[in-house]
Parts: C-alpha cells; sequence; structure tokens
C-alpha cells in the first residue's frame, strides 16, 4: 500500500496532521433519537494506525457511535475531531474517512472493478491512474480474477474483501467496519479475522471496528472498547481488559467469570468458607475469578506457596476439546466454573486452589432500567 | 407435493377465463381483419389481405396510428418527468409526510376517469375557468381556442389520468433501493448530485421501464380523452376504431387496425420486460 496522501482530495476534512495529536477525537458525543437515549457522554481517541474495537451488545450504541463518525449520524452533543480538525459540520463525502458496511453494500449495477474504482472515478480521477490502483487494490485482496463479476454472482467472503479493497482505495485516514464479519460462518469468519488484522498492519491505517463478538475483538484489536447502553464501561488493551476487568459486567461480558461476593476485613476476603489475602479497603467487594485460574491442587506442581485452597464436589463436566468445563459446588452450596487441561472424567468431592492475586476486585455494575 | 384434482380445480377457471373473454375474441377479431363488407352490408368470408392494404393505401389511417404514437410518447414523457421527481421526492425526502403524500397521489386513481376528463373540459373551455382566469388578469383578450378540442388537450389529459401509473412502479423501484447504498456512494466520496447519477438512476431503471410501458401503452389505445377533448385534430387511432365498430359499419377493417395495434403493443411490452430483466439485480 502506498503511504497516505492527500494530494488527491485537497479539500477533504481532516486532513491535516499534527504529529503526537490522536488521530480521532471523539469528545463527549451524546445521541438521542426522540426520548431514546442511544449514547451518553461518549469520549474516545484513537491513534493513527490503531486498531480499536468498540465492542457491546445489540442495542448498546455501538453502531451509532460509528455512524457519527462518518457522518450518517449527527450527535446530539458533543464533537468529532480527526487530525486537529472538527469533523462533525461535515457531510459524509467530505470526509477522509471510510465505511466498510455490515452487509457489504456493493453496487448491484457495478462490476467488482467499478466497485473498488468507484471513490476514485467520483473524484474525477484521470483514468490511467485509475486503472493501476484498481488492479492493486484488487490484489491487495486476492480478487483479481473476479474483476469483471457483478458481486450477487461471488460468495460472501469475496463481497467482503471487495467491500475492504473499495474502501482502502481511496486511502482514508480511518477506515469503520461496522460488523464486517457477522454475515458469515465460522470458520470463514476466524480466517477473515486474521486477514483483516494483517491487512490491517500492512496498510498502517486506523481502524475502527464494530462487533458484538467478545472473541473476534479479543484477537484482533490493539484496544477494545466496551459500550454499555450508550456508555463506555472500559477501553483497553485485550489482555489488561481481562485480565483486569474494571467491572463485573465487563468481566462477564469479555469471557467467563466467576464472581464472588466477598466480605473484607483487616486484608482478608471472606467468601462462605473460602478466604483469602487481599489489599482493598473492608467492606462488601466483588472479585472476579477466570475459571481458569482455579485448578486442581497439586495437580501440576504449579502450587505456590500462598495459593488458596478449597475443596469441591463436581456436579457437571463439558468436554470442550482442549479443555473441560467444570461445574463444582462448594461445601457452603456456592457453584463455580473451573477450566482445566482435558484429562479424563473427574467425580465426588476435590481439593481445589488458586492464587489470591487471581482474585480480581471488580466495580459493581451500575443498574439500569 | 399437489394432487392432481387439486392442481386441474386451481388452474381450471384462470384457463377458462382467458380463453373464453381473451383468445377466442382475438381469434375471432383475427379471422374478422381477412373478411370484407359486401355491398348489401353483410360481412363476406373470403380470405384476403385487402383489409391491410387498405391501411396502407389511405393515409388517415396510418397517420392517425402515428399521430396517436406521438401524443402517447409525449404523455409517456411528461408522465415520466412528473412521475420521477414526485417518486423520488417522497421516496427520499419526504419523511414523515410520506404515508399522506402517497395517498394523495393515489387518490386521484379512485376518480372515475370521465369525471376527471369534463373536469378538464371546464377548465379548458372558451368560457373554462383558465380562459376567464387569464381574461381577468388581461393576459389575454380573447380566449385561447387551442386549449380545447385539440392535441395539446388529450396530452395534458392523458398525462394528468396516467402519471400516477408511472409514479406506482417508479417509487416501488426506489423504495426497494437499500439505503445503505446511498449511504455507501457518500462515504465513497460521492455528493448527493454524483449519487444520484451513479447509483439511484440505474437502479430506478426498471422503474421507469415499466412506468414508460404503463403510460404508452394506456394512452395509445384511449379513446375518450381524443373523443371528449380532442376535437377534429386531436382523433387517435381508437377513434377509428371505434367509428369502424360502429356508424361505419366495417368491422373487417376495424379488426384488422386493432390487430396491428395489438402487435405493436406486445411487441412493446415483451421488449419492456425484457430490458427490465437485463436492468435488474436483486
Amino acid at each position: 500500500m502506498v503511504p497516505i496522501t492527500t494530494s488527491d482530495r485537497p479539500a477533504l476534512a481532516g486532513s491535516v496532521s499534527p504529529s503526537a495529536e490522536p488521530l480521532l477525537r471523539i469528545r463527549n458525543v451524546a445521541k438521542t433519537f426522540g426520548k431514546n437515549v442511544v449514547l451518553r457522554d461518549v469520549s474516545l481517541d484513537i491513534a493513527e494506525g490503531e486498531f480499536l474495537t468498540i465492542l457491546g451488545e445489540s442495542g448498546s450504541g455501538k453502531t451509532t457511535l460509528l455512524r457519527i463518525v462518518a457522518g450518517f449520524e449527527t450527535a446530539t452533543a458533543g464533537e468529532v475531531w480527526m487530525g486537529g480538525e472538527r469533523l462533525d459540520p461535515f457531510p459524509p463525502y467530505r470526509r477522509r474517512v471510510n465505511t466498510v458496511f455490515q452487509h457489504y453494500a456493493l453496487f448491484p449495477h457495478l462490476t467488482v472493478e467499478q466497485n473498488v474504482g468507484y471513490g476514485l472515478r467520483v473524484a474525477e480521477l484521470p483514468a490511467e491512474e485509475v486503472a493501476p490502483r484498481v488492479e492493486q487494490a484488487l490484489g491487495m485482496v486476492k480478487m483479481t480474477a473476479y474483476a469483471h463479476s457483478k458481486p450477487s454472482t461471488i460468495s460472501g467472503g469475496q463481497q467482503q474483501r471487495v467491500a475492504l479493497a473499495r474502501a482502502l482505495i481511496n486511502r482514508p485516514r480511518l477506515l469503520l467496519l461496522d460488523e464486517p464479519l457477522s454475515a458469515l460462518d465460522a470458520n470463514l469468519r476466524r480466517q477473515m479475522q486474521v486477514e483483516l488484522k494483517s491487512l490491517q498492519r500492512e496498510v498502517g491505517i486506523s481502524f475502527v471496528f464494530v462487533t458484538h463478538d467478545q472473541e473476534e475483538a479479543m484477537v484482533m484489536s490493539d484496544r477494545i472498547a466496551l459500550l454499555r447502553s450508550g456508555e463506555l464501561e472500559q477501553v483497553a488493551t485485550p489482555r489488561e481488559i481481562y485480565s483486569h476487568p474494571a467491572t463485573a459486567y465487563t468481566a462477564q461480558f469479555i469471557g467467563h467469570t466467576n464472581l464472588l461476593r466477598a466480605e473484607v476485613k483487616k486484608g482478608v476476603a471472606r467468601f462462605g468458607s473460602i478466604s483469602w489475602p487481599v489489599q482493598v479497603p473492608d467492606g462488601r467487594v466483588l472479585f472476579s475469578l477466570r475459571p481458569e485460574k482455579i485448578r486442581l491442587a497439586g495437580a501440576s506442581g504449579a502450587t505456590t506457596g500462598d495459593a488458596v485452597p478449597f475443596r469441591g464436589t463436581v456436579r457437571h463436566q463439558a468436554f470442550q476439546g482442549a479443555t473441560e468445563l467444570l461445574q463444582i459446588e462448594s461445601p457452603d452450596g456456592v457453584v463455580l466454573s473451573v477450566r482445566i487441561a482435558s484429562r479424563r472424567e473427574w467425580r465426588g468431592e476435590l481439593e481445589f486452589e488458586f492464587s489470591p492475586s487471581d482474585a480480581v476486585p471488580v466495580r459493581d455494575s451500575r443498574e439500569r432500567v | 407435493m399437489f394432487s392432481r384434482a387439486y392442481k386441474a380445480v386451481v388452474t381450471l377457471p384462470p384457463l377458462l377465463w382467458v380463453t373464453v373473454f381473451l383468445l377466442i375474441p382475438y381469434l375471432l377479431m383475427f379471422c374478422y381483419s381477412f373478411w370484407s363488407v359486401s355491398a348489401e352490408q353483410t360481412i363476406v368470408h373470403a380470405w384476403r389481405l385487402d383489409n391491410y392494404r387498405e391501411l396502407l393505401r389511405v393515409g388517415v389511417y396510418w397517420q392517425t396510428l402515428l399521430r396517436s404514437m406521438w401524443i402517447a410518447g409525449r404523455v409517456t414523457l411528461f408522465s415520466l418527468l412528473l412521475g420521477y421527481p414526485l417518486a423520488y421526492y417522497l421516496s427520499f425526502h419526504a419523511g414523515k409526510w410520506k404515508d399522506l403524500l402517497y395517498q394523495l397521489v393515489i387518490i386521484p386513481l379512485w376518480v372515475s376517469y370521465l369525471v376527471r376528463a369534463y373536469a378538464w373540459k371546464t377548465i379548458l373551455g372558451s368560457d373554462g375557468v383558465l380562459n376567464t382566469l387569464l381574461q381577468y388578469v388581461h393576459l389575454t383578450k380573447h380566449p385561447l381556442e387551442f386549449l380545447l378540442y385539440s392535441p395539446f388537450a388529450v396530452v395534458l389529459t392523458l398525462t394528468h389520468i396516467y402519471t400516477p401509473f408511472t409514479f406506482l412502479p417508479i417509487y416501488a423501484s426506489l423504495e426497494h433501493i437499500p439505503g445503505n447504498l446511498v449511504e455507501a456512494s457518500q462515504d465513497l466520496g460521492a455528493s448527493p448530485l454524483q449519487t444520484f447519477w451513479r447509483v439511484i438512476v440505474p437502479l430506478s431503471v426498471p422503474g421507469v421501464l415499466a412506468g414508460a410501458t404503463f403510460a404508452f401503452v394506456l394512452s395509445l389505445g384511449d379513446f375518450l380523452a381524443p373523443l371528449l377533448l380532442g376535437g377534429p385534430s386531436g382523433i387517435m387511432i381508437s377513434n377509428i376504431v371505434v367509428s369502424l365498430f360502429g356508424a361505419a359499419y366495417n368491422w373487417p377493417l376495424g379488426a384488422a387496425i386493432a390487430f396491428v395495434m395489438m402487435v405493436l403493443v406486445v411487441g412493446l411490452l415483451f421488449l419492456s420486460e425484457r430490458l427490465e430483466k437485463k436492468w435488474s439485480f436483486s
């Protein structure tokens, strides 16, 4: 991919790029549709070359946020800045932002080649410049052989690639992707995740990717912004958000977890008969303990001096290939999920343990109607 | 899946209907077009091409046919010029007024054709609403005579009557354009005008073709508007057919003209359908 130049579309918003500034700044953006509040006070920065995923359930406002950046919706309040310039007063066709739509939105009356060249042709670039760039873009997504096909004659995955080429050929500073993989079957989806990520590294353009699939978010993103009912719940790297979820909602939405509502007194947390040392103030504290952080005592030799032991009876065992998911019941009647490496069937009462540092204190999630 | 008896019960009535009320009459008409009328005013059942020769020989027949096509062509053009912008506005910009405006376009269809034709007579006549108004504001001294009993009156009335028929298929095809295609076009840098010409117009071609076919075919065969508002210069081919089957009592010649028109219309419908298929992408 050729580096981004600003020469071919001189009058576009967001063309000026001062260094060190984030590429995109979303400042206190709110959006209401009538009485329905979709976004409330969202602020988010996106760095140059970053792959940021906006993750959330349906109805969380993630698509609306993306559409505000693209220019298809107007924010009720707040500002969007790009490269030191206000972006939100400009219509979509004046922004150096391109979108890959959920259902690709390829023009059915144009061939693959004409679809990809659309942006350059409406910008009235000379034909001798359009042709090689279209060829290059088609090559980038391995669709050269289908240049003269109509979109209806190629598969979903191929349409996806064409949509990507059609957006990237314009050399946007920011590419928005609205659940682009949701219509693909599981295998193709995993393959496209990898392709998309490596393509992003290759072209070096910032990607803002919207999805409801937390696994997808983890695989691809530099950072994840978790959106819940129109507010950002947490913005962090996949590792950070997984291992140190800020809230109970985050802990449950990203991966599976056990939530332990413990009583903390003088540096000791007590949850039923289980107790472990902590460094949080006294009171009722919610802890997130990932199923894979619980292990069979003495099983792997990983036992450390400070491991917290407890007994549990296996109530249910689900074989999931590489791992087994156990539902165990402690003597106090608390049911916990435990993920261990697959080995054999487990029965009866067993000894389990976890490291105190793996029980992460999380904020109780805000309750909302 | 379905039993034979069920299939027979379902397909037989329409088949019978079409045979009795369409195929047989058309066939009769086709036969008539080769016969002739004797001096004693009886039908002579002799198979000859004389009627078709007559059509080519006597100027008034083919000239009237050409003029009818010219009138139908103008009606088609004006219906499209009115119907397309209306459909476009309703589909993309009417917002909450969409349903109301749609009804307003449709309601005239419920009013009898005759009533609307007579309404134009009242408006366009020499003592009509329009002429009275023009003289009242001193734009004209005498009533404008070309307004009524002229091809102008026929084109105007037919355009008024058939614009909803062109509007409907165009509106339907515009409504079928996925919103995300328009957004994708804007997203790729196309101005609203570029989006209109590069995305909306090509995708509404089937609707335009269907609408144009409606307007052209329906006004080509119209005989009431020319009868009521056309005057001598606004006569159309159907008026000739009507008089040949009536006062002139020359059914064979009337049948020959009707058959030529039918071939013309069927050919047109066939062509329009081919083109519509070529331009539909769903």
